[in-house]
């Protein structure tokens, strides 16, 4: 993050050499808004995402069943955590569904991305409907899925050649797979939308000087389109691992974390030692797992993604 | 551009559209039939019947009291956001001072800390000043985790008003306040609209925070009606996905009406 601030300050739109400030420093700052306009914004945010911050920490030190006071225990919810067999596995799990779903939804968004790129007429209308999962509430998508994959009247029953006796989510495996496919099926828009802006603005000259070479579609796609996507992708799946790493309504309503606590991810983890046996100290440790987990991540985003050199997310469009 | 087609994307799209639209079919198909014929010919086969009591179920089943409930929840936090957040980007793409920097950084941290991460101080704190199972309970925490996508958003298309501008406007000895008036929020109103869009579709779909800071009928909102319904109406799949389709219906139109605005937003939101 060192980024300077005069180059921050440069507005988006100047490409050349940056325009002096006429009037002066001084004379310009008059004008200028102070930082009290940052205030009331930082201070709310600060109320309900950093304070809390760093309460969690705390808590992960108490012992709280929601009712009176919490209570200092030191260590002890931690021990409880590092001997705590579903805790240990619900990392796996969550690292597992971040790598399946990254696994499936990053080809897949890069060939449709790609594809709606382009410029014919009907890709327009495609990827409005593409889209619409995207808009849906996971509560939703949740409860449609459940629904479609019902043993008794969904669709397994009826092509019991694929699905055998028709209860997928009654095994591990089966509610591991209906899990990644159905995150696939929500999240596959948004990647999509990464990819279709980033590929707009490959320069069409390197595909027509690639052409004159005498080069293939694939090889054009592989040698020009895939490198030129290079910071696309990273952005694209550190999200896909924040976003895997705090899955939650999707396991709730499809699973509830089971067969047994088979899909029993951290997140979900968390919620149940907190919300269901009522033990906020443990729950508040857990919590603390996935703050770290997730802040080392951010860092990345902002290293990665070049959001802190806050270029126009209007152009191209 | 590419000039010529792409034959194997264009194969793996329609695939997909397959994929995304086939299941919608079938929710859209069920809602129509009756219980008994769904249930005789299962979900994949053409609906020979057609019927609007699944909507009316799902109607009488409190539906209308959750929408409501919804509805002023989405309205709260677009308040929220659109209160709070032009001041600050114009802050952070104005101000000199080393402080905004600083702020903008906490608000791109701020990004990727998961609801779920702090859902426990915020159930403790909403507790403690008497919020809990109040709507404006679900809507102040609702909108500060809206704050920072949102701000990336305005803040990137404040950015794009040239310096010529404010400094013709302090020239005609303007003070910040008369700029940010007169200026900024006139050429900000694309993304004012993407991040009033964007903040009502995160409002609208919100979910973990209604679970766990209400809990009576009165406060319930769409999202959790339909995780209630799938316990409640576990075998009445019409009805169930009924409810489902009323709960997409608003974000469907608003979708059509300001497809632009959102997918501007989604854009900036996965940066380039």
């Amino acid at each position: 993050m060192t980024t300077t601030l005069a180059n921050r300050r440069r507005p988006a739109r100047a490409g050349g050499p940056e325009r002096g400030r006429p009037a002066g420093r001084s004379g310009s700052s008059a004008s200028r808004p102070g930082f009290v306009w940052a205030l009331p914004a930082s201070i709310f945010f600060g109320l309900f995402a950093l304070v809390p911050l760093i309460a969690v920490a705390v808590l992960s030190f108490t012992r709280w069943s929601g009712l009176g006071d919490p209570k200092f225990v030191g260590l002890k919810n931690w021990e409880a955590l590092f001997a705590d067999p579903v805790m240990l596995q619900s990392l796996w799990l969550s690292l597992l569904f971040i790598v399946l779903g990254i696994v499936t939804q990053t080809p897949l968004s890069i060939l449709l991305g790609v594809w709606a790129a382009g410029n014919q007429k009907n890709r327009a209308i495609l990827s409005a409907i593409y889209f619409v999962p995207l808009l849906l509430s996971s509560a939703a998508i949740s409860v449609l899925w459940r629904a479609l994959l019902d043993p008794n009247f969904g669709i397994p029953g009826q092509m019991s050649w694929l699905f055998g006796d028709g209860n997928v989510l009654g095994t591990q495996t089966g509610a591991i797979a209906v899990l990644i496919f159905v995150g696939m099926w929500q999240f596959t828009p948004f990647h999509t939308l990464i990819y279709q802006g980033a590929a707009r603005q490959i320069p069409p000259v390197l595909y027509q000087a690639a052409s004159i070479d005498g080069a293939g579609t694939v090889r054009q796609f592989v040698s020009i389109t895939l490198p030129q996507l290079k910071n696309s992708i990273i952005t694209s799946v550190i999200l896909m691992v924040v976003g895997g790493l705090t899955t939650f309504e999707t396991v709730l309503i499809l699973t509830n974390g089971g067969p047994g606590t088979g899909t029993t991810i951290t997140a979900f983890h968390m919620y149940q030692e907190a919300f269901r046996r009522f033990d906020f100290g443990t729950g508040s440790a857990i919590a603390l797992v996935l703050v770290v987990i997730s802040t080392a991540i951010s860092f990345a985003v902002v290293r990665v993604s070049g959001y802190d050199k806050m270029r126009s997310s209007m152009e191209g469009l | 551009m590419k000039t010529r087609p792409n034959y194997l994307a264009g194969i793996g799209a329609f695939i997909w559209l397959a994929i995304v639209a086939v299941p919608l079919y079938v929710m859209l198909s069920a809602t129509f039939q009756t219980r008994a014929e769904f249930g005789d010919n299962g979900p994949l086969s053409f609906p020979t019947s057609f019927t609007l009591q699944n909507y009316v179920d799902a109607v009488t089943s409190g539906f209308g009291r959750y929408f409501l409930n919804t509805i002023i929840v989405t309205a709260g936090v677009v308040g929220l956001v659109l209160l709070l957040v032009p001041p600050l980007s114009y802050a952070i793409v104005r101000s000199e001072s080393r402080a905004a920097t600083a702020i903008f950084r906490l608000f791109l941290l701020g990004l990727a800390i998961p609801a779920q991460a702090v859902i426990v101080p915020v159930f403790y704190l909403i507790n403690t000043v008497g919020l809990y199972d109040n709507l404006l309970g679900v809507i102040l925490p609702t909108a500060a985790f809206a704050l920072p996508i949102c701000t990336i958003i305005l803040s990137g298309t404040m950015r794009d008003i040239t310096p010529e501008l404010y400094e013709a406007m302090a020239m005609d000895g303007a003070s910040p306040a008369r700029s940010f008036l007169r200026l900024v929020l006139p050429l900000s109103k694309g993304g004012l609209s993407t991040i009033a869009v964007f903040s009502a579709l995160q409002a609208w779909n919100g979910f973990l925070f209604p679970l766990i800071l209400t809990q009576s009928e009165s406060t319930r909102v769409v999202t959790l009606g339909l995780f209630n319904f799938q316990t409640q109406f576990g075998v009445n799949i019409p009805g169930l996905l009924a409810a489902v389709t009323l709960s997409m219906v608003p974000v469907l139109l608003a979708y059509l009406f300001a497809r632009r605005a959102l997918v501007q937003g989604l854009m900036g939101a996965g940066g380039k």
